[in-house]
C-alpha cells in the first residue's frame, strides 16, 4: 500500500517537472536493457542504450539520471560507445562527468556523458554504461541469529530513470540463489530461477519511476572496509614498503543473541551462513616480506600464493565476522622498486601502483592512499583518472631531518573496480641517498673522536 | 675464559696491558651480545609480542606513559580495573621499568627512529640483561679480578633462571631490576674498595633506581647492612665502610620515599628496620675508633665503661619503644611476602592468594639444576676462593650467596636473586681454577728449560690483575698507603702498591704447582662442564622459556599447531562489546584483559584487595543464580573462563578452580571447600560432589562440551564430565574460541518485575536468602 502512494507521489512529481525539462530534449532512447547484478554486495547495473537523435542540430552530450537514493551509494559510472557490429565491434571509453542539474525533479543526480564525436540528427550510437553501487541492500529482518540466512532488500525502479523519453526498455534482476522472498510485481514481470526481469515496457515518459522491492536471500559476504589507510613508502635502495591498516565490519544484518561454537563448527553450512571467515587479498607479483598482524601480534592464519601475474593472500581474521561484528588488522608487504618506479622523459620520477583496496569483493568506506616519497623529493604531483582528495603531508622516518613528503589521496566509497594504476611525479637527486650514511658515519667518527679526546686529556684539577 | 688466562707472552708488559684491556672490552662487548641474542629465541620462534601476564600491565603502563606524558602517569588513576574501586596506578607501581622503556622510546623518537612502543618494551630485557652481564663483570672485577669477571660475566649472559625473566617479550620489573641489584652492589663493593664518596653517592642513586624497579629492594637494603654488621663484628670496621654506608642509608632512604610506591614506608616497614639499626651502631663504632684516637688507653677504659651502662639503658628504651610500635600493628609492620620469606608456611596458612601462585612456592630440586645448572656445584669452589683470602668484597659476596640460597628455598621466584650470585661464585671459581691449573701447565712445560722465572712471572701478573680490586688482603700496616692511592681513583696507579703483596703470594703460588697431566685432564674437564653449561643454556632459551603463554604451540603430524585462543578472544571483546562493559574474570586474566581486550575488569593480577578476589571466587563457585545477582550487583556484563578440556591446556579455571574456592571461602565462609571434594579428592567426574556440578565454573566450562566427542570426555582432567547435557539460565554463550580454551558468557537481563501478591512474596524471601550469600548487597 505504501508503495502505491510512493508511485502516486513520484508520478505526479513527475508530471509538474515535465513541462519545465522536456523542451530541451533532442535526444530519445530506442531501446534500452538493464541487468542489475545482485550477487554480491556490490550492486553492479550494466545499461545497453540505444540513443537517437531526432531533433535537429547535433548534440554533444548526454545526460544520466540517477534517484536521490541511489546517487550517495553511486560509486562509479562508466560508458563506452559500442561501434561495429557483433564481431567487430570496438569498444571506445567516453568521459562521464557529475553534473548538477538545477531543475532536477525530486533531487535526482546526473551524469553527463560526452559522445566522442557530436551526435547529428537522426543518427544513431549504441551506449554500454556501468554502474556501481554500494550499500544499496537493505538487511531484513534487520538482526537474525546465527542459525538464520540473510535475507535483502533492493529499492529500484522497474524503468529506467531518465531525462529522455524511452522506447522500449527491459530490467532484469540476477539474485544469488533461488531463494526470493517477494518481488513487487509491475506487469509484464516474472521471475525465472534466479532471474527477475521487469518488462518490455513500451514508451515511457521521461521521469519515469516505478518503484519495485526485491526481497531476497544474499548470503555472499558483506565484508566492509569502514577505513583504509595504505601507505607507500618509496625507498631508492630497492622496496617499496606498503602497510595496510584495514578496518573491517560486516555489513551485514546484525547478529542476534548467542553464537555457539559447537554449532558453528559441526553444522557450518546452516550455521553461520551470513558470516565469513576468510578473505582474500590480490597483492602485486614478486611480493615479499608479507605480514599480517593487529594491535596485539601476529595473526597465524594465512596462506600466500605468488605468482607471474599476481600473488594472492588467504587470510582469516582473528574470529569469524558476524553482522555488525568488527575486526582490525594490518597487511604489509614489500615489492621491488623496479616494478614500478620509472623515470619521466622529463628527468622526473614516477611511482605507477594500484589505487583501490586489494581485498576482493570488498567495499571500502574511506581509503587513503598515502605515498611517502624519499626525504629530499620536490614537486610531488599525482595522476589518477578519477577524481580525489589530494593533500600534502610531511612523515618523519628512520633519522629524517627535514622530513619525507608524503601525497595523500583520499577517496570515499571505494569499490573493486578502481583497482586501476596511478601515478605519482617527483622530483629527487640520488645523493640525498647518501645522507643518512653519512650521518651515521659522521657520529661514529664524533664518537671516537671524543673518546680519544677523553682519553688523552687530563681532568684533574689536582697535580700529583 | 680460557683466552683470557693465558696473556700473550714475551710482550713489554705495557704493551700486554694494553692489549689485554682492548681483548677484555672485546670480550665484554661479545657477552653482551650473547646476553641479548640468546633472548630472541621467542622472537624468532615466536613472535615480537608482549609475554605473559604482568608484562602486559606495564605495557600497557608505559603506552600510557609515553602517549600522557610523565605527570599524567603519576596520577593516574585507572578506572579500567578493579571496577567499581579502581586503583591509582601512579601510586602503586614500581615505576623503574615504565620509565626506562618510556626513556629509551622517547629517546628513539627524538631521533626520528620510529619504533613502536612494543618493540621497546619487547627488547627491553635483552639489553639490560646485556647492562647486568657487564655489571657483573665490574662487580666480579672489584671481588676477584677481571679474570673472574669476564668468567661471571659470561656465565651471567646465559644462566637459565634469569634468562627465564628476561627474554624478549618478557617486560618486567625483574628485567631491568637484576641490572640495578648487581650495578647497586658493585658500587657499594666499588665504594667500600675506594672509600670514594663519589661512589657513595653513586650507589644511593643506583639503589634509588633499583628500588623504583623492583620490591626486591629489601634484599639490598638487609643485605648490605647484615655484611657492615658481619665487617664490624669481625673487626674489619674501616672508614671505608663507613663510607660505604652511612651514605646509602641516609640519600638511599631519602630517595627511597621519593618513589610514592614505598613512600613513608622507606622509615616506617620493618623491612627497612636492620639499616637503621646498623647505621645506629656503624655511628657508635666510629665513634668508638674516633675517641680511641683521641684519648690514651686508661682513659679510654673508663670512657668505655660510662659509655656502655648510659648506652645499654638509651638502646634499651628505644628498642623497648620500637617493639610496642612494632608489635602494635597485626603483621608485626611486614608485608605478607616478606612474611612469607622469613616464615615459609606463613602464606599457605594464612594467605591463600600468595600461596596460589606458583612462582611463590618453594623450588624443587630439579628446578635448580634446570635454572643454575652446573653453577651449583661451582658455587662451593667459589666459596673456598672466596676466602683464600677473605677481604671485604670477597665475604660480601659469600654473605650474598648465602642469604640468596636461603630465599630462592622459599620462594622460586627468587632462584632469580640466586643467579647472579652464583655466577659470581662460578666465575670466582673457574677463574682461579684456571689460573692454577695454567700456572701448573706453564710451570711444567719450563720446568725443562731455565724460564722458571719467566713462569713465576705469569702468575704474577696473573694474580696481580687479579688484586686489582681486593684490597682487604693487604695487611694493616698498608692499609693506610693503599688507601691514599686508591683515593685517587684511577686504576693504573694501584698496580705498584700492589707489589710487596703480589711477592708474598708467589711464594704461597708456588705450593698449589700440580703435576701436569692432572691439570691437563682437570682443564679438559672444566672447558667439557663449561661446554655442558654453554648447551643446557641455549636449549633452556630455545625450548624453555621462550614461549609468550598467550601463543601455545604444537608439533604434530601434519606439522606445526598454533593455538591462538586468547588473542582471539581478546580481539573478540576489543572490537564487538561496548567500550564500558565489564569483564568478570579469574585474576590471572585481568592483565591481559585491560591491556588487549582494553576492557573493564573486576579483578587483575595486582592482587591487591582480597576481599574483591574472593567476591569473584565466591561467584565462581556459587549456583547461576547466586552468582549471577553477584556479577549483576558489580555491573559484569560479561564473564570470560578459560578452558582447556577440548586441546588438553592444564592451566585452565577448572585446574585453579580449588583455589577459588579457597580465597572465596577465606572470606565468605559459606564456600566451603569440603563441599567441592569428594573424599578429600578433586574430581569433575560423574563421582564429583553436586556442589562441584552445579557452581557456575563447572557450568561455563563445559556448557555443550558433551557435543563436541558425544561423550564430553576432558583431556586435561582425562575423564568423562559428571553432568553432560544442561541449560544455562542467566548466561549466554556469545563466543567461544576456536579451541575452545576462552568461553565468553553475557548476563542475562534482568527479568521484568513479576505482577502478583504470591509472586511478589516468593520474589521477597528469595531475595532475603540471596542477600545473605551475597556480600554486594
Amino acid at each position: 500500500m505504501a508503495a502505491r502512494i510512493w508511485i502516486l507521489a513520484v508520478v505526479v512529481a513527475v508530471f509538474l517537472s515535465l513541462s519545465a525539462f522536456s523542451s530541451a530534449q533532442d535526444l530519445q532512447i530506442v531501446n534500452a536493457e538493464r541487468r542489475i547484478d545482485l550477487s554480491s554486495q556490490i550492486v553492479k547495473a550494466f545499461l545497453t542504450l540505444k540513443v537517437e537523435n531526432i531533433g535537429k542540430d547535433p548534440v554533444a552530450e548526454m545526460l544520466l539520471a540517477f534517484p536521490p537514493t541511489q546517487i550517495k551509494h553511486l560509486a562509479m559510472v562508466q560508458a563506452l560507445a559500442i561501434t561495429g557490429k557483433k564481431k567487430k565491434k570496438t569498444y571506445l571509453p567516453l568521459d562521464v562527468k557529475p553534473s548538477e542539474q538545477p531543475d532536477a525533479p525530486n533531487d535526482a543526480g546526473f551524469f553527463i556523458v560526452s559522445f566522442a564525436t557530436p551526435l547529428g540528427p537522426g543518427e544513431t550510437v549504441k551506449l554500454e554504461v556501468l554502474y556501481i553501487l554500494t550499500h544499496s541492500l537493505e538487511p531484513f529482518p534487520v538482526e537474525i541469529t546465527q542459525s538464520e540466512s540473510q535475507l535483502v532488500y533492493y529499492h529500484d525502479s522497474a524503468v529506467i530513470l531518465s531525462p529522455y523519453h524511452i522506447k522500449q526498455q527491459t530490467t532484469f534482476f540476477k539474485t544469488p540463489s533461488t531463494r526470493v522472498e517477494s518481488f513487487t510485481s509491475i506487469e509484464p514481470a516474472n521471475r525465472a530461477g534466479k532471474e527477475i526481469k521487469y518488462g518490455p515496457y513500451e514508451d515511457r515518459t521521461p521521469y519515469s519511476y516505478t518503484p519495485v522491492i526485491v526481497h531476497f536471500e544474499n548470503n555472499s559476504p558483506f565484508a566492509v572496509v569502514e577505513e583504509l589507510v595504505r601507505e607507500i613508502e618509496i625507498s631508492h635502495w630497492g622496496s617499496l614498503q606498503i602497510t595496510e591498516n584495514y578496518r573491517l565490519t560486516h555489513g551485514g544484518a546484525r547478529h542476534k543473541g548467542v553464537f555457539s561454537r559447537v554449532d558453528y563448527q559441526s553444522r557450518r553450512s546452516i550455521s553461520g551462513a551470513s558470516s565469513f571467515n576468510a578473505l582474500l587479498a590480490v597483492l602485486p607479483p614478486r611480493v615479499n616480506s608479507v605480514y599480517y598482524r593487529d594491535d596485539i601480534g601476529n595473526i597465524s592464519t594465512s596462506h600466500l600464493r605468488t605468482g607471474f601475474r599476481k600473488s594472492e593472500l588467504e587470510f582469516e581474521p582473528r574470529y569469524p565476522l558476524f553482522g555488525g561484528w568488527k575486526a582490525t588488522f594490518i597487511i604489509g608487504y614489500r615489492v621491488p622498486l623496479e616494478d614500478y618506479l620509472f623515470e619521466a622523459p622529463d628527468d622526473r620520477r614516477y611511482l605507477n601502483f594500484t589505487f583501490g583496496c586489494p581485498l576482493v569483493e570488498t567495499i571500502v568506506n574511506k581509503l587513503t592512499v598515502k605515498v611517502v616519497l624519499p626525504e629530499g623529493s620536490k614537486d610531488p604531483s599525482a595522476v589518477l583518472p578519477f577524481t580525489v582528495n589530494q593533500d600534502l603531508q610531511v612523515k618523519y622516518s628512520y633519522l629524517d631531518i627535514v622530513g619525507r613528503t608524503v601525497v595523500v589521496l583520499q577517496k570515499d566509497n571505494v569499490v573493486p573496480t578502481h583497482n586501476v594504476p596511478f601515478q605519482v611525479y617527483y622530483t629527487f637527486k640520488p645523493i640525498y641517498m647518501l645522507a643518512e650514511p653519512f650521518m651515521l658515519v659522521s657520529a661514529f667518527f664524533f664518537v671516537f673522536v671524543a673518546s680519544l679526546a677523553y682519553v688523552h686529556i687530563d681532568l684533574n684539577i689536582a697535580k700529583k | 675464559m680460557a683466552a683470557l688466562e693465558s696473556p700473550p707472552p714475551g710482550t713489554p708488559s705495557a704493551m700486554r696491558h694494553a692489549f689485554g684491556s682492548v681483548l677484555s672490552a672485546l670480550i665484554l662487548l661479545l657477552i653482551g651480545v650473547l646476553a641479548f641474542s640468546i633472548r630472541l629465541f621467542s622472537v624468532i620462534k615466536y613472535e615480537s609480542v608482549i609475554h605473559e601476564f604482568d608484562p602486559y600491565f606495564n605495557y600497557r603502563v608505559t603506552q600510557f606513559l609515553s602517549k600522557n606524558g610523565i605527570y599524567e602517569f603519576w596520577n593516574w588513576f585507572d578506572d579500567r580495573t578493579w571496577y567499581p574501586l579502581g586503583r591509582v596506578i601512579g601510586g602503586t607501581v614500581y615505576p623503574g621499568l615504565t620509565l626506562t622503556a618510556g626513556t629509551i622510546w622517547w629517546v628513539l623518537n627524538s631521533l626520528n627512529i620510529p619504533l613502536s612502543v612494543e618493540t621497546v618494551c619487547v627488547f627491553t630485557a635483552p639489553v639490560f640483561s646485556a647492562f647486568a652481564s657487564w655489571a657483573t663483570y665490574l662487580l666480579t672485577k672489584e671481588v676477584k679480578g677481571s679474570g673472574a669477571g669476564l668468567a661471571a660475566a659470561a656465565l651471567l649472559a646465559m644462566v637459565p633462571s634469569y634468562i627465564s625473566r628476561s627474554v624478549a617479550g618478557s617486560y618486567d620489573n625483574e628485567a631491568v631490576a637484576i641490572f640495578a641489584l648487581i650495578f647497586t652492589f658493585y658500587l657499594y663493593i666499588k665504594t667500600l674498595n675506594t672509600g670514594s664518596l663519589f661512589y657513595a653517592t653513586l650507589n644511593a642513586i643506583a639503589y634509588f633506581y633499583m628500588v623504583c624497579s623492583w620490591g626486591g629492594y629489601t634484599f639490598i637494603i638487609n643485605l648490605i647492612p647484615m655484611h657492615v654488621l658481619l665487617c664490624i663484628v669481625t673487626g674489619r670496621y674501616s672508614p671505608r665502610l663507613y663510607i660505604a654506608y652511612a651514605p646509602l642509608v641516609v640519600l638511599g632512604t631519602l630517595l627511597a620515599a621519593l618513589v610514592p610506591v614505598v613512600g613513608f614506608n622507606a622509615v616506617l616497614t620493618s623491612e627497612h628496620f636492620a639499616s637503621f639499626l646498623v647505621f645506629i651502631i656503624i655511628h657508635v663504632i666510629a665513634l668508638v675508633y674516633y675517641i680511641k684516637g683521641i684519648l690514651s688507653p686508661k682513659m679510654f677504659k673508663v670512657a668505655v665503661t660510662l659509655v656502655v651502662s648510659i648506652g645499654l639503658v638509651v638502646c634499651f628504651i628505644v628498642v623497648a619503644v620500637l617493639v610496642a610500635l612494632v608489635a602494635s600493628s597485626p603483621t608485626k609492620g611486614w608485608s605478607g611476602r616478606s612474611l612469607s620469606l622469613l616464615d615459609p608456611t606463613y602464606a599457605s596458612k594464612y594467605i591463600p592468594i600468595i600461596a596460589s601462585v606458583s612462582e611463590h612456592q618453594p623450588p624443587t630440586w630439579p628446578s635448580y639444576f634446570m635454572d643454575i645448572n652446573v653453577l651449583a656445584f661451582l658455587v662451593p669452589a667459589g666459596i673456598v676462593a672466596c676466602f683464600s683470602p677473605l677481604s671485604d668484597a670477597s665475604s660480601f659476596v659469600v654473605l650474598y650467596i648465602v642469604m640468596s640460597v636461603y630465599f630462592s628455598g622459599v620462594m622460586v621466584r627468587l632462584m632469580l636473586v640466586l643467579a647472579p650470585a652464583a655466577c659470581i661464585m662460578s666465575g670466582i671459581a673457574l677463574s682461579q681454577a684456571f689460573d692454577v691449573f695454567t700456572a701448573s701447565i706453564k710451570y711444567h712445560l719450563s720446568g725443562s728449560s731455565n724460564s722458571k722465572d719467566d713462569a713465576e712471572d705469569k702468575t704474577s701478573t696473573n694474580n696481580a690483575s687479579k688484586d686489582d680490586g681486593s684490597a682487604g688482603k693487604t695487611d694493616k700496616g698498608e692499609e693506610s698507603a693503599k688507601e691514599r692511592s686508591s683515593r685517587k681513583g684511577k686504576k693504573k696507579e694501584r698496580e705498584p702498591a700492589d707489589k710487596p703483596s703480589v711477592k708474598s703470594k708467589i711464594v704461597k703460588k708456588k705450593a698449589l704447582v700440580l703435576p701436569f697431566e692432572a691439570s691437563i685432564v682437570a682443564l679438559l674437564l672444566l672447558i667439557m662442564l663449561g661446554a655442558f653449561y654453554v648447551i643446557h643454556c641455549v636449549w633452556a632459551a630455545a625450548e624453555a622459556y621462550s614461549a609468550p603463554s598467550i601463543v601455545l604451540t604444537s608439533q604434530s603430524r601434519d606439522g606445526l599447531h598454533v593455538f591462538d585462543d586468547f588473542r582471539e578472544s581478546y580481539a573478540w571483546l576489543s572490537h564487538n562489546t561496548d567500550v564500558d562493559d565489564k569483564v568478570a574474570s579469574w585474576w590471572d586474566y585481568g592483565y591481559q584483559t585491560t591491556a588487549m581486550a582494553n576492557r573493564t575488569v573486576i579483578v587483575d593480577n595486582n592482587t591487591w584487595n582480597n576481599t574483591h578476589i574472593a567476591t569473584v571466587g565466591t561467584a565462581m563457585s556459587s549456583p547461576e543464580k547466586a552468582a549471577w545477582e553477584i556479577f549483576n550487583s558489580l555491573d559484569v556484563k560479561y564473564v570470560l573462563v578459560v578452558f582447556g578440556g577440548l586441546i588438553g591446556y592444564p592451566s585452565d579455571d577448572i585446574n585453579k578452580f580449588l583455589w577459588m574456592v579457597r580465597i572465596g571461602g577465606g572470606v565468605f565462609p559459606h564456600i566451603k571447600e569440603a563441599d567441592y571434594l569428594r573424599d578429600g579428592q578433586y574430581r569433575i567426574d560423574s563421582e564429583a560432589t553436586p556442589t562441584m556440578l552445579n557452581c557456575l565454573m563447572y557450568k561455563l566450562s563445559y556448557y555443550r562440551f558433551v557435543e563436541t566427542d558425544g561423550k564430553g570426555f576432558d583431556r586435561v582432567r582425562r575423564t568423562e564430565i559428571g553432568k553432560k547435557n544442561f541449560k544455562l539460565t542467566h548466561f549466554d554463550e556469545v563466543f567461544t574460541s576456536h579451541h575452545w580454551m576462552v568461553r565468553i558468557y553475557k548476563l542475562k537481563p534482568q527479568k521484568n518485575r513479576i505482577r502478583g501478591r504470591a509472586k511478589k512474596l516468593k520474589l521477597k524471601t528469595s531475595s532475603s536468602k540471596s542477600a545473605k550469600k551475597n556480600p554486594w548487597i
